[in-house]
């Protein structure tokens, strides 16, 4: 009995902390002005909860207790530095709990620290990490093997970006008006880091779909619910759940891959596709286009062209050079030229991927190579890019795939 | 900066080359991954090993020698051969390792190499 009820306890002080760890630890965060003392406070409520939940029972209103305990946590912490600026800190998050003991309405600062966590001053490379590590709660060791980096380096990055929030004083606020375009972008880069990329454009490129897509579908939903207004996180929301709606599609029994093309429309999910369609609707009336309405609209035409059986080749082409002109990224680029080549102008398509520098080793741009050099009618070549491509594929499925001659449009 | 991959095998990962119906993609893919390597312009050197099984052991104890047929360990992944990469950092290291076919069944051990003394 008392096992069970232990159990129990443990169960949902783990389901409260999963399901408002970013939001107790946002609005720790921002009175705090410190990710990394937010995080110890909110470690240490966790802990205090499974020590006396089993025992004394769970408290009715679980999220509650927990940030009440937190914040007497970070009073004792900074109490024990004995700073006068942190004593003020503490008289703040003690006043705001008299006004506000138990209600279970906290108010949201999760889209704050989504803001601090893409600031401009924080390392380009560690603002999504950081973003996965407060808004979900994400350990380093699993944000490290979704990104590719040793675990240590991951915890340094990490360590490094929170004392730069405190040390710089980045200010836990919504930005002013003319600013938001910019910083939403960041935003909406960050999430799109953690979702990678899907390449469905490209057959035979890698993926790069770490085992975040969840996590960043999840964050995008929850930036179109705190900033409603804001047609780009509408955008990036409909192409990730595009892209995420054929994964049972893409990979056969046997792990091989399946390219668009070839994919068994059936096995895509109806219900994702149908809210990226309603996604993308609702970004459109707001009339403000941006990179990630297009990739959104580029994936609907991809989707509406295999559902139909409509050649839809020139429109995608167009689309890519709309997409060019918003983010003239690497990946952008490779994928424009293969769009290209799609619609019939496979040579100008070469020009265009002979003038990408810095793709030596891009997976991308050799698989895109091996198509476009194919349609050029240049086998033997298409045969060597298609090699290199493998060689710098980190998936079995499309090696193999590669290797098969997949870039053919009939792969032997 | 250089790094040493070391490429390590499951028993059923070592099988393959010696399956008909597998040997192609086995060799396939590494013969790209070891090709994208060289053309890359990152490898320094490296070799494929012949299996464990033809490893034989040498130990010294108390000036007695004691030689044995096999690996060192008899675990579970066995080293199937390495190479050694001028990268500029671990990140570029990691890239590459998990390119390699043995990254899926098997594993990569990645290791800086110590420079040497300067002279």
């Amino acid at each position: 009995m008392m096992d069970e009820a232990r159990r129990d306890a443990a169960a949902r002080a783990t389901i409260a902390a999963r399901e408002s760890y970013g939001k107790l630890l946002a609005i720790l965060a921002s009175r705090m002005h410190d990710v990394a003392a937010a995080e110890d406070a909110l470690a240490d409520a966790l802990a205090a909860a499974l020590a006396q939940w089993p025992r004394d029972g769970v408290p009715s209103n679980p999220v509650g207790w927990l940030l009440t305990v937190a914040r007497r946590s970070a009073g004792h912490a900074a109490a024990r530095r004995q700073t006068a600026a942190r004593g003020a800190v503490v008289v703040q998050m003690l006043e705001d709990e008299r006004n506000d003991p138990t209600a279970d309405d906290f108010g949201d600062d999760r889209l704050k620290l989504m803001f601090v966590c893409t600031h401009p001053a924080i390392a380009a490379d560690a603002q999504a990490p950081l973003m996965l590590q407060t808004v979900l709660g994400l350990d380093a060791t699993r944000i490290a093997a979704s990104f590719l980096v040793a675990p240590a380096s991951m915890g340094q990055r990490l360590v490094r970006a929170k004392r730069r929030i405190r040390d710089a004083g980045i200010a836990f606020a919504i930005p002013e008006p003319e600013d938001i375009p910019e910083r939403m972008s960041a935003v909406l880069s960050a999430i799109y880091a953690a979702y990678g990329a899907a390449w469905d454009d490209v057959a035979g490129a890698d993926p790069r779909l770490a085992d975040l897509a969840d996590e960043a579908i999840w964050l995008a939903r929850l930036t179109v619910q705190l900033a409603p207004d804001q047609p780009e996180a509408l955008g990036l929301l409909a192409m990730m759940l595009h892209c995420e709606a054929r994964r049972a599609a893409r990979r056969g029994p046997d792990g091989a891959f399946i390219p668009l093309r070839d994919q068994d429309v059936a096995l895509w999910s109806r219900e994702m596709m149908a809210e990226a369609e309603a996604a993308l609707r609702a970004a459109a009336q707001a009339g403000r286009p941006g990179r990630f309405q297009t990739e959104a609209a580029i994936q609907s035409l991809h989707a509406q062209s295999r559902m139909t059986g409509e050649r839809l080749h020139g429109p995608l082409a167009q689309l890519y050079d709309v997409l060019a002109r918003f983010a003239p990224t690497t990946g952008v680029l490779v994928a424009r030229a293969v769009a290209l080549a799609e619609n019939g102008e496979a040579d100008a398509a070469l020009a265009q991927l002979d003038a990408i520098t810095g793709a030596e080793t891009y997976q991308p741009w050799w698989a895109s190579r091996a198509r476009i050099l194919w349609l050029c009618g240049q086998e033997a070549t298409a045969h060597e890019a298609a090699s290199r491509a493998a060689g710098l594929s980190s998936d079995p499925g499309i090696r193999g795939f590669l290797l098969a001659g997949g870039y053919r449009d009939a792969p032997s | 900066m250089q790094y040493m991959l070391q490429f390590r095998e499951t028993p059923e990962e070592r099988a393959k080359p010696n399956d008909p119906a597998q040997t192609g993609t086995y060799w396939g893919g590494w013969q790209a991954y070891i090709g994208a390597l060289a053309q890359s312009g990152v490898m320094v050197g490296g070799n494929v090993l012949r299996p464990p099984e033809t490893a034989t052991t040498l130990r010294v104890e108390n000036g007695t020698r004691h030689v044995v047929d096999g690996p060192f360990a008899d675990t579970k992944e066995q080293l199937a051969g390495f190479v050694i990469l001028d990268v500029p950092d671990l990140d570029a290291a990691l890239e590459w390792a998990a390119r390699a076919p043995c990254a899926s069944g098997g594993s990569v051990e990645v290791r800086p190499v110590l420079p040497p003394p300067a002279a």
